[in-house]
């Protein structure tokens, strides 16, 4: 449903295992048989991190990971960058194999591409915030006077201005994940990885960094691979949407695609409580095609929300509107679809049952 | 008749160990035996199978002050060596020692004391220390011990200096190889097990008990322990989830080293360097018995001559200095944590 021309996806990663304990390799051709989790722990005490992982990850993309935790999400982020090496499996950046590149490429290609918030913060705990967020451009040899503007740029960005010459144990958690937020933006890098990124702001804050997160993409269009545990972010944000469940991939796809068409039980329990009706898209229920048909009640947007929508229908469902997308007409949208979409399988199928 | 006559009989080992005590040189005990001959019947019955018990009834077998004159004729042969490499090596520990020495002779106590006193602030940044710092030495100055509590200061601060100078590296080294590690960690724990007067009695014969190298070396041996060890431990608990993320952002090894294990390392470097200073200056007493000047030779003086209020006043010295260098160090070393806290 891409109309988009198709490019080269700016990390690519295929078929990746990544199995922890003593003898990964061992172990390997047990689980490329099918062995899950669980079996694997208690028959042979390894635990299973990554089970054939898939995914393309576009560039100028956010692409969202989701699933419970320990079910690897940190384990496979750490892969981009190369903090945890796989056992088996391929990972691409640029189409080029990043697990070929020597230690010193490696090194040259977290200093110029990759940048990472961390679930953890890990800041410096002997430097000032400003020290902290110039630490990408202080590896890279930038001069102290350009480090310092760019520092106390993404610091202000992030809502910190002040507190540069504070140390890390005199900010709050909250501030500390900031701290880290604008360390990764700071170094400006093609790829970003953030690892709950967000997990300890206030919701305030959060739907701010959120908005900070969607314009700089509009500006800058990085590559962001973003790991949450709360649906409606991932759903905000998310371009692509991945849920993993004790290591694998159960669905990846639009996020508006997979909320409509969960593919199994676990995805259905995870949606099942969402506010569909604001985050559903005119697009994603609207039927494409001929708009001379009808007489419309009048358009809308392909990317409004369901709830704006049903409040222009004032509730009618006997209207039809005309869909608009890019300043053209692209399709109708008929208000029992709409009604539809906002029920969740989940319910449809425990009726049936 | 020797108890393990009949042992080596039985074995056939006689013609090998030629005729028992008959006409080989007498033992100690066969002195006795015959100078007393009821010491025979009242010996042991079984005695341990020593060199000289074995001796008495195999001549062959030497006798255990053999044993002791081999190692002598051992160490002494392996000694001149051993001096050939040692000495050149040492010899700017010397050199560091006897200019240390010179300059607390020849500087006027009125540009010493005041350098000092900043030196201390500088460290510490606390007045009350600094205060304390000052009221000692005046009392030191005051009751005309002023030189020879310098004298021990500077040796100890040179010693200090030169173990930090090296016990970090290898405690780095240590931090870094776990192999390394496992082959060092016995030797730091033979030297902090000897005793100190131990140490001493091959340094008498490999160097000459007028250089000073001689003292120098027995205490950086003895003091160099904690700070390894520290240093080592500091740099096997930085976080691991900081090392990451300087991982992440593509710090180099000598990047992750300055910039952040050693920053993070550095609150128990420093604990290992006040513990350093303090076994420096109780080793530097000892010391004084192989001509190491300073309030230990004072000591030293109030034991020999029982000149007991000599004694005592040099003891009350080495013990403000041990106090002076322990509260500095201390304070410096606060003063470092503070910016270090966690979380
Ligand atoms: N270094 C390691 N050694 C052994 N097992 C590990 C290691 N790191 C992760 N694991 C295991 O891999 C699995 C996935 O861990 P991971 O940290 O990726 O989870 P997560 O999805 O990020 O969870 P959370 O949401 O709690 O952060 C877990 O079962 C964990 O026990
Ligand atoms: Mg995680």
């Amino acid at each position: 449903m891409t109309e988009i021309t198709k490019t080269e996806p700016k990390i690519r990663i295929r078929g990746l295992y990544k199995i922890f304990g003593p003898q990964p390799q061992r172990v390997l051709p047990f689980v490329e048989d099918g062995m899950g989790k669980d079996a694997l722990l208690q028959e042979h005490s390894h635990v299973l991190g990554l089970n054939n992982i898939s995914v393309d990850m576009m560039p100028g993309e956010i692409t969202v990971v989701m699933g419970l935790s320990g079910s690897g999400k940190s384990t496979l982020i750490r892969h981009i960058n190369r903090l945890i090496e796989p056992t088996a499996g391929e990972i691409l950046i640029d189409g080029a194999d990043a697990l070929m590149l020597s230690p010193e490429r490696l090194r040259a290609k977290r200093r110029a591409d990759l940048s990472m918030v961390f679930q953890k913060f890990a800041l410096l705990p002997h430097r000032t915030i400003e020290d902290n967020a110039a630490l990408a451009l202080e590896v890279r040899g930038v001069a102290k006077s350009r480090r310092r503007t760019e520092a106390r740029r993404w610091l202000d960005r992030v809502g910190l201005s002040g507190y540069e010459c504070y140390y890390p144990h005199e900010l709050s958690g909250g501030m500390q994940q900031r701290v880290g937020i604008a360390r990764a933006l700071t170094s400006n890098s093609d790829i970003m990885l953030m690892d709950e990124a967000y997990s300890a702001l206030d919701p305030l804050i959060r739907s701010d960094m959120q908005k900070l997160l969607l314009d700089l993409q509009v500006e800058l269009l990085k590559t962001i691979v973003f790991i949450t545990h709360d649906l409606d972010e991932a759903l905000r944000l998310a371009d692509h949407l991945v849920i993993l469940k004790d290591g694998m991939v159960v669905q990846q796809g639009e996020p508006q695609d997979i909320l409509l068409n969960p593919s199994d039980p676990y995805i259905e329990d995870f949606v099942s409580d969402i506010n569909r009706a604001r985050v559903l898209r005119v697009r994603s229920v609207m039927r494409r095609g001929d708009t001379n048909g009808h007489a419309y009640a009048g358009d809308v947007d392909a990317d409004a929300n369901l709830e704006s929508v049903i409040a222009v229908s004032g509730g009618d469902t006997t209207h039809c509107y005309r869909v608009i997308e890019g300043g053209a007409p692209a399709g109708e949208l008929d208000m029992k679809d709409v009604v539809r979409a906002l029920v969740p399988r989940v319910s449809s199928s425990q009726t049936a049952a | 008749m020797a108890f393990y006559d009949r042992m080596f009989n039985g074995l056939g080992l006689r013609d090998w160990c030629g005729n028992a005590g008959a006409d080989s040189s007498m033992s100690m005990a066969d002195l006795l035996a015959q100078a007393n001959p009821s010491a025979e019947v009242n010996g042991p019955v079984f005695p341990f199978p020593s060199l000289d018990a074995l001796n008495d009834a195999c001549p062959a077998i030497p006798p255990s002050r053999d044993f002791v004159a081999s190692v002598e004729t051992g160490f002494l042969a392996i000694k001149d060596g051993l001096k050939l490499v040692l000495d050149p090596l040492t010899q700017p520990l010397s050199w560091m020692l006897e200019f240390a020495l010179l300059a607390v002779e020849s500087v006027p106590w009125w540009l010493m004391l005041p350098v000092l006193f900043v030196l201390v602030w500088y460290a510490s940044r606390s007045k009350p220390v600094t205060i304390f710092v000052v009221l000692v030495f005046a009392f030191l100055g005051f009751v005309d011990h002023l030189d020879a509590a310098m004298q021990t200061l500077s040796i100890v601060l040179v010693c200090t200096g030169i173990s930090i100078l090296f016990g970090v590296p290898i405690g780095i080294a240590m931090a870094k190889s776990n192999g390394f590690q496992r082959a060092i960690l016995p030797v730091l724990d033979l030297l902090q097990t000897l005793p100190t007067f131990v140490y001493l009695i091959p340094l008498i014969f490999l160097f000459s008990v007028t250089e000073p190298k001689l003292y120098g070396i027995a205490i950086i041996v003895y003091a160099i322990v904690p700070v390894i060890r520290l240093t080592d431990l500091g740099i096997r608990l930085v976080d691991r989830d900081v090392l990451e993320a300087a991982n992440a952002f593509g710090m180099s090894a000598p990047q992750k080293l300055w910039g952040v294990e050693l920053p993070l390392a550095l609150p128990n470097i420093m604990a290992g360097v006040n513990q350093t200073i303090m076994m420096s200056l109780a080793m530097v007493v000892i010391a004084s018995l192989v001509s190491a000047p300073g309030l230990g030779v004072l000591v030293l003086r109030g034991i020999r001559n029982l000149e007991l209020g000599v004694g005592l006043v040099a003891g009350l010295g080495i013990v403000l200095l041990a106090v002076v260098l322990d509260r500095v160090s201390k304070a410096a070393l606060a003063r470092v944590s503070a910016t270090h806290k966690h979380h």
